[in-house]
Formats: structure tokens, sequence, C-alpha cells
């Protein structure tokens, strides 16, 4: 009830500066002209490469570019037959699922946490966000160190307490990996979203719900939580398509550049036919059906989701 | 993008205007990292101090495969380089793109240099080569797979290297464990215990005479000799008379650097790295057969990779690549390519002048890869040409991955290769009708 309220509220506020905006342009064309920097930047390096895209994935091109024949849906029927990229599809799924959940819960609790510090509060921060800066690669490369087979510290954690782990060998230790540095990658900008998200709750709110309830555990769930869900539902969004895009530089740096029997997101094994492979009209099939899955993502976000979530 | 061209373009510009007085300026895309890369550099900077007509210019372009999708990726864009290094599982790629490419043979003649294949080795003359026998590409970094051993374990566990795999399973292996050593790794399934497995045991690979004289071709990698082999590797993974480290080539060429390893079935190329890195003692000897299959082995084909002419450029570039051909081909740049690096000479002249100098005395290991490139022929040894291969290779990569994990069965990998490698070669059969 409360979220279509406040739906109904925000149409209304945007019918007002809509007419507000109308009013202020004398004439039509001026509006336009000052969009078509930005129009003409989204038509080029997004629609049309997409199209072009949509086009290739009819095709069946050389490498070289010497010669297309028209397939029809033949590259979409293949991906449809092919084992091997639903075992991809799945991988993806849990990938994004695993690396979503932990970066936001361990951000959330760490944020959480730097909140309630009051000496020094500014330094634990700024330590909690620098790895923000690290870039993709860089840290899958530290990932690869860390992990490596005979040297790598964590393999020699790992394996002091009796898990024989083997980057590289093992599917899912190799998975883990990947999981363990994306997760650890993302977490500084969940950790800034929900630090000022915790901030921004007004001191009242919290002061009323101390006097309502004792256990910090049970404000928390009550009121802090769902104080917090716009935050996290936006951070949701940024996550999953960090998972599902962002985490190229990770996977390509800890597979070294030999697929194998590695796991591949759906992403990367665009890559790993298209470009690698000289595949393109398979490669463009598979990243129309990326784009489709993203589109049905985030229609099933704003329409499902959003209306759970109370704006204040 | 438009900033960036606009840059590319005036540098370019601005240095063809200073070259453009005298000399002719190309381009080298290689893959060639590390202490190869240095090499490469040196043969450069050696060219155009030996001559003031031309300049050579080398680019890194990172691994085999990245160099060959930016070739691909500059070519349609009509930036290519003059010329580009690619690897063997490319070839039918850049071979099958006919007029991507000059046939390095016309090349030579169209530019008045004398060219006769007859001077290349044999196990490196038509790898690169049409079906007419008109070389296409001109071998540049020509490796074989061996297997190179720590010969202090050797002597510990009391073991002389084996010829054969029986000799390894029954002899060698078992000695070297029980001296606490892991007798055997390997870097390249696809390459070492596939495409050249094949070739030792002068086995079919594919049909259409392993796919040189067609593009209908069909893989007929389920063989039950290689099934037996990979069944064997899984009886030596349990029996610690093997061990895998995983896909990455270093990831099992790095245990044997430690000394844990014994013996490791790597690149003639990887000689030179080797010969840097390890104090122990070292020496190599050829790929081990099966004597179950073949009492007569067959040689092995080179691996590594090629240089192609790109065409679309100017006929003063088109000579200068074609003089540096020359340059590249002498026996003096051949000989000092191979010394350094462990590939090998791609021609008689080159091969006779190291061994003249004594360089096989001194390091006998280093004449191996060669060696073994000469043994006797047979129907099926001159190598292979598939298209999409690098897919195909990826496609071994996994199913082997799996089955030495314990996720597939043997029979069910290799039916699964042959099934999707099949698939690959009719699309790439279809993209060049």
């Amino acid at each position: 009830m409360a979220g279509r309220k406040a739906l109904g509220h925000r149409t209304h506020d945007g019918e007002g500066t809509d007419h507000v905006k109308r009013s202020a342009f004398k004439n039509p064309w001026l509006p336009i002209l000052l969009l078509v920097p930005q129009l003409s930047i989204i038509a080029v390096f997004f629609y049309w490469p997409a199209g072009y895209a949509v086009q290739t994935s009819f095709f069946l091109q050389d490498p070289f570019g010497f010669g297309s024949t028209y397939v029809g849906l033949e590259n979409y029927t293949d991906l449809a037959t092919s084992t091997n990229y639903l075992d991809a599809l799945k991988f993806t799924a849990v990938f994004t699922t695993v690396v979503t959940f932990f970066s936001l819960g361990i951000a959330l609790l760490l944020a959480v946490k730097a909140d309630k510090v009051i000496r020094g509060a500014r330094s634990y921060r700024t330590l909690l966000m620098w790895v923000y800066a690290v870039a993709p690669p860089v840290a899958g490369l530290m990932g690869v160190m860390l992990f490596d087979q005979s040297r790598g510290n964590l393999t020699q954690l790992l394996q002091s307490f009796g898990w024989d782990f083997t980057l590289g060998v093992s599917y899912w230790d190799t998975a883990f990996a990947m999981m363990t540095v994306s997760v650890w990658k993302q977490i500084p900008v969940n950790f800034i979203f929900f630090l000022s998200g915790l901030q921004a709750i007004p001191n009242s709110v919290r002061e009323a719900a101390l006097i309502d309830n004792k256990s910090s555990m049970g404000r928390f769930w009550d009121v802090t939580f769902p104080l917090l869900a716009p935050t996290g539902f936006f951070l949701l969004i940024i996550n999953i398509t960090y998972a599902l895009f962002d985490t190229f530089g990770i996977i390509d740096t800890i597979v070294k550049g030999e697929p194998g029997n590695n796991p591949m997101t759906l992403v990367y094994r665009v890559f790993v036919d298209g470009f690698r492979g000289g595949d393109l009209g398979g490669s463009s099939a598979q990243s129309v059906v990326l784009m489709i899955l993203v589109l049905i993502l985030t229609v099933v976000q704003f329409r499902l989701l959003e209306r759970r979530i109370h704006y204040t | 993008m438009t900033f960036v061209k606009t840059t590319a373009v005036a540098a370019a510009v601005s240095l063809t205007a200073v070259a453009a007085q005298a000399q002719t300026q190309i381009e080298w895309w290689h893959a060639m990292g590390g202490q190869l890369g240095e090499t490469v550099n040196q043969i450069a900077t050696d060219f155009n101090a030996s001559q003031s007509d031309y300049v050579i210019t080398p680019v890194f372009k990172g691994t085999y495969e990245e160099t060959l999708t930016a070739g691909i990726a500059a070519f349609r864009a009509g930036e290519q380089p003059n010329i580009m290094q690619v690897f063997d599982a490319g070839a039918a790629t850049v071979i099958g793109a006919t007029g991507a490419t000059i046939p390095v043979q016309q090349l030579m003649s169209d530019n008045g240099v004398d060219f006769d294949i007859e001077d290349y080795i044999a196990g490196v003359r038509y790898f690169y080569a049409d079906n007419d026998g008109q070389m296409i590409g001109m071998p540049f970094n020509s490796s074989t797979p061996i297997m190179y051993y720590n010969e202090a374990a050797l002597a510990e566990a009391g073991v002389t290297p084996p010829a054969t795999w029986e000799e390894f399973a029954e002899v060698t292996g078992p000695a070297l464990r029980d001296a606490g050593y892991i007798p055997l790794a390997q870097s390249h399934l696809p390459w070492i215990f596939t495409e050249n497995f094949f070739s030792r045991h002068n086995i079919q690979f594919a049909s259409n005479d392993n796919g040189y004289s067609g593009v209908d071709t069909e893989i007929m990698v389920d063989h039950p000799a290689i099934r037996a082999h990979f069944s064997a590797l899984l009886e030596w993974q349990e029996a610690d008379l093997f061990h895998w480290y995983g896909g990455g080539w270093s990831d099992n060429q790095q245990p044997f650097e430690n000394g844990e390893v014994a013996m490791w079935l790597g690149s003639s190329g990887s000689f030179g790295g080797i010969q840097d890195r390890v104090d122990f003692p070292f020496s190599a000897t050829y790929l081990p057969y099966w004597e179950a299959v073949t009492t007569e082995p067959t040689q092995t084909f080179i691996g590594g990779a090629a240089l192609f002419a790109m065409s679309g450029h100017d006929d003063a570039e088109n000579e200068a690549t074609a003089a540096f051909f020359e340059f590249l081909t002498s026996s003096d740049v051949q000989y000092m390519w191979h010394r350094e690096t462990g590939y090998v000479p791609i021609t008689n002249a080159a091969y006779a002048a190291a061994a003249d100098d004594g360089h096989y005395e001194r390091f006998p290991a280093a004449e191996v890869g060669i060696q073994q490139l000469t043994l006797p022929a047979g129907e099926f040894t001159r190598g292979y040409r598939m298209g999409f291969y690098v897919q195909i290779r990826d496609v071994m990569n996994r199913e082997y991955g799996r089955i030495l994990t314990g996720d597939t069965s043997v029979e069910d990998g290799f039916a699964t290769i042959q099934e999707e490698s099949n698939q690959l070669l009719d699309r790439f059969a279809r993209t060049q009708g």
C-alpha cells in the first residue's frame, strides 16, 4: 500500500516538473538540440553496435570478414542445444547469486560496525574503501598469486584446513577463487553506500526504537534494515550488473588465457568464442541472448522489487 | 575512439614524413614475451643496422591467441601490420583467408629473392604450405614437443630416460616415484598428447589428409590408441606417476624447474629459458611412444608459429618485408635464434652451421628437437590443417581437464571432443564456401 502511494506521489511530481519545463522553452527545438550530444553518444556507442550484433547473429562469417552467409536462427538453435552453453548459463546464475549475496552481506556488516565507531572513524573508513581503487585485472592477478598452486598463501592456508585446493585444476576450486576475488573487490563500493545510508537515518528514529526494543539485533531488522532498503535495492542492481559484466577482468586473469575446464560466465564466453575463436556469428548470438537477459532482469527488478521498497 | 584514431594518424603521418626521405617502415606483430621477446628485438635491431633502406618495428601483442585476434581485427579495419606471427592452431584460419596474406614464396620471387623450398628442413617445409606445396607462411619459431629430464633425479633413481611409454610405466616411473619425485608432467595436452601423439604413431588425425586437401574435413581424434593413452594417464595419476597441474603452460613447467618433477614434456623452444633458470643438470630426448601401437615410431611436426606477410601494403613495403625474410632465413640469424631460444633452425644451412660450430657437442639437448623432426616420416606426419582450431583445442582442453579430474570418462570425453570438433569444422567449412 505504502509503496503504491509513494509511486503515485512521484508520478504527480513528475507531471509537475514536466509542465514547468515545457513552459521554460519557447522554441521546441532548443531542448532537442541540447539533447543531441547525449543522444548521439547513446546512438553511436550503444544502439549502433547493439544493432550490428543483432544483424551479425543471423550470419556465419569467416574470421577475416571476406564473406558471410545468412543462416537464419541457426546460431541461436546451436546455443539452445549446446550443453556447454547451458553449463555456462548455470554457472553464471550461481556466480552472480553468490557474489551479489556475499559482497552485499559483508559490506553491510562492516558498515553497521563502522557506523558505531566514534574514535578514528575516518581512518577506518578510508582503509575499508581502499580496495575500490584496485582495477579488476590487478585484483585477478593478486588472486592468482594468493591462490597459486605451489606458493599461494591462501592455498597453503586452505591446505592447513585439509582442503587440497588446486587453482586451474578443480572446477569448483577455480570458481571459489573467482568468487572470492570478485566479492573482495566489490565490498568497498557497497560499504560506502551502506554507510552513508546508515548515517542518513535520523537519530530521533533510532532513539525511539531504542525505547521500544532493547535488542540491537531486533532493532536492526525492524527499523534500520527497512530504512536502508532504497540503498539496498540500488546496490542490488549495481552488484548484479557487476557480477555479470565487470568481473571479466578477474576471470580472464584467473583462467590465464586457457579456458580449459575452468568455469566461465556468459560474458567471458562471448569473448572466448568471438575474439579468441573467431566465430563472430555465434558470439553475436550470445551477445543478443545476454542483452535479452539483462532486459528481462531490469524489467523484473523495477516492476516487482521496487514496489516493495518504501522511499521516505 | 575518434581522438585515438586522429592521434594515431597524426603520429603515423609525422613518422612517415621523417621516414619518407629514405627509409621504408614496416611493422611486425609478434607474440614472443620474456626472453624470447628480447631475442626478437635483437633480430630487428640487427636487421635495421645491417642496411639503411628499411626499418622494421617489432610490436609485442600478447599471447598467440591475442596476436591473431588483434591481427584479424586490424585487417578488418584496414590497419594490418606488414608481418603478423600466427601460431600453428591459427594456420588454417589465416591460410584459408586467401587474399589476406601474400604467400611468402610469391613475395620472395616478386621481389627478386632466391627461394627454394628444399633449403628448408623436412619437418618444417610443408606445415604452412598450401596443398600444391607453395609456402604461404614463413616458419619462424619452430618447435616440437620433446621430453626434458632432470639428470640428477634419473641418476638417483638409477634409470635412463624411457624410449617407450611401456618402459615409463614399468621401470622409469615407479623408480622415480620411489626416489621421491613426481615422475612426469606435461604442458600442453592438445599439442603434445594429441596432435603429436598421432604423428609420432603415424595415425590419421583427420580426413582429407589431416585436412590439407580440403575444407570438408572431419576430425578422427576418437581413436583407440589415444583413448588407451588417456586411460594410462589416469592410472599413472592414481599411482603418483603423473601429475597434471591444470591447463596453464607454466603451472606445469614450474615444478620441473623446482626439481619436484623429474621429467617434463614441453617445447624444444623452452630450452633457452630452462637453461637460464635451473641449477641442476638437465637434458632432453624424444617423445616416448607406445610399443603396443607401433614399433616404427615416426617424426613429430613443428609447432610454434610462422610469419605471414599481410596484403594491402604498397610495393615498397612488400619489398622491405621480403628483405627482412631474406635476412631472417640467413644461416647466421637462424643459428643465433636457435642458440638463444632453442627453437629449431628452419634451414639445412643453419643446422649445418650450428653443428660446425660445435653447438650440439656443448648442448646435446639442443639438437633433440631437430633430430626428432627429421626422424622417418609417415603418411600422417606432416601436420594438420583445420579451421576454428583454436576452439577445437579449447574443447580438447576442457574435456581433458574433465577426464583428469574425474568429471567424465575417457570414452565420453573423446566422443564429445569428436562431436563438437566436427560441428566446428562443419561451421568453418561453410564460412569458406
